[in-house]
């Protein structure tokens, strides 16, 4: 519910890769490279009309013949070409943002804590040693073919069925990730760069979402 | 060549003079003591180097009091103030872990000749 009351920042950008550099202290700092390129608002939404207040954002280039006809109008309307990716942030200052503004990474500044939402790298079908961390079976002392088996699933005659939800093997990863409480270490605003200190979710090229930490002050 | 070279490039040391494994290098570390900083050497065979661009490493090898001592820094770290090349090492390997095994005459490295400028 904090979200309502806060104002937040957020761009739309793509992730590069990961580097590392030095801060003025001498320490060795991880950075994930976050490409920004300038972001448009589309659409406003308000209390009064939507029932809450967000700004949607959108970036990226796209081939016009690969636009669908209702977003082709819902560019149309905000006055701007067509964009590849669209997102919208829920932030109380809503008002003040118009319908055609640009938004730019020079909108975080060094030292600025955020969130940063992207899609996991997808892993497949995996084990539930890998999907989640269970322990697995003794290497040994007796232990034939089931080293990297769950176990038990439960019961026998009662409750003679499997709970919902019980963690088994199946896809793991590509699946939406929010990163929180990130610092951004540097701020590269004439080539369109965040420099976030640490790992964001996705693989190198994924599109992310950096906005205002949601936890915190 | 990679693409995150143009973020890294701000960060690299063209100061740095070229060495390779077996050379005897005294590289010059800044050490921060509360809040004065002074300039602190260590000496010794440079055993390998590692990585590349930005994450370049590279190890220095020396005989403290009887006991080996290593220690790896990156090539860019703005901790090392500056690195000066002593002796050029006559090697046959890149990586020189056999030292390590090694004391005493046995671990010496013989002398790079020159003999190709004159």
């Amino acid at each position: 519910m904090s979200n309502l009351q806060k104002n937040v920042t957020a761009v739309l950008g793509k992730k590069l890769g990961m580097t590392q550099l030095w801060d003025e202290a001498g320490r060795l700092v991880p950075v994930t490279v976050v490409a920004v390129d300038t972001n448009v608002v589309t659409q406003v939404r308000t209390a009064e009309t939507d029932g809450y207040s967000a700004v949607q954002l959108a970036a990226g280039q796209i081939d016009p013949r690969k636009v669908t006809k209702p977003l082709k109008g819902h560019f149309e309307k905000a006055g701007v070409t067509p964009r590849r990716h669209v997102a919208e942030i829920r932030t109380a200052d809503a008002a003040t943002y118009t319908v055609g503004q640009e938004i730019t990474a020079a909108a975080f500044e060094a030292g600025a804590v955020v969130d940063v939402t992207g899609t996991t790298k997808g892993k497949g079908t995996a084990g539930v040693m890998k999907r989640h961390g269970f322990a697995g079976v003794s290497a040994s002392h007796g232990s034939h073919r089931n080293h990297r088996k769950p176990g038990s699933i439960g019961g026998a005659s009662t409750p003679s069925r499997v709970f919902k939800g019980l963690r088994m093997a199946g896809r793991m990863g590509a699946e939406r990730q929010t990163t929180q409480n990130l610092t951004v270490h540097a701020v590269d605003a004439e080539k369109g760069l965040l420099l976030v200190k640490g790992a964001v979710p996705g693989p190198k090229g994924g599109v992310v979402v950096v906005k205002t930490a949601a936890k915190g002050a | 060549m990679h693409k995150l070279d143009f973020v890294d490039a701000a960060s690299l040391r063209s100061d740095i003079p070229d060495f390779r494994a077996g050379d005897t290098v005294r590289v010059n570390v800044k050490v921060i003591e509360g809040n004065r900083s002074r300039v602190q050497a260590f000496q010794g065979v440079c055993i390998r180097r590692s990585g590349g661009g930005i994450r370049e490493t590279f190890t220095v090898r020396k005989i403290s009091f009887g006991v080996g001592v290593e220690r790896t820094f990156p090539l860019h770290a703005p901790t090392i103030d500056s690195l000066d090349v002593v002796t050029r090492g006559d090697v046959r390997r890149a990586k020189l872990y056999y030292l390590r095994a090694l004391r005493g005459k046995k671990a010496k490295i013989k002398e790079k000749r020159d003999n190709t400028a004159r």
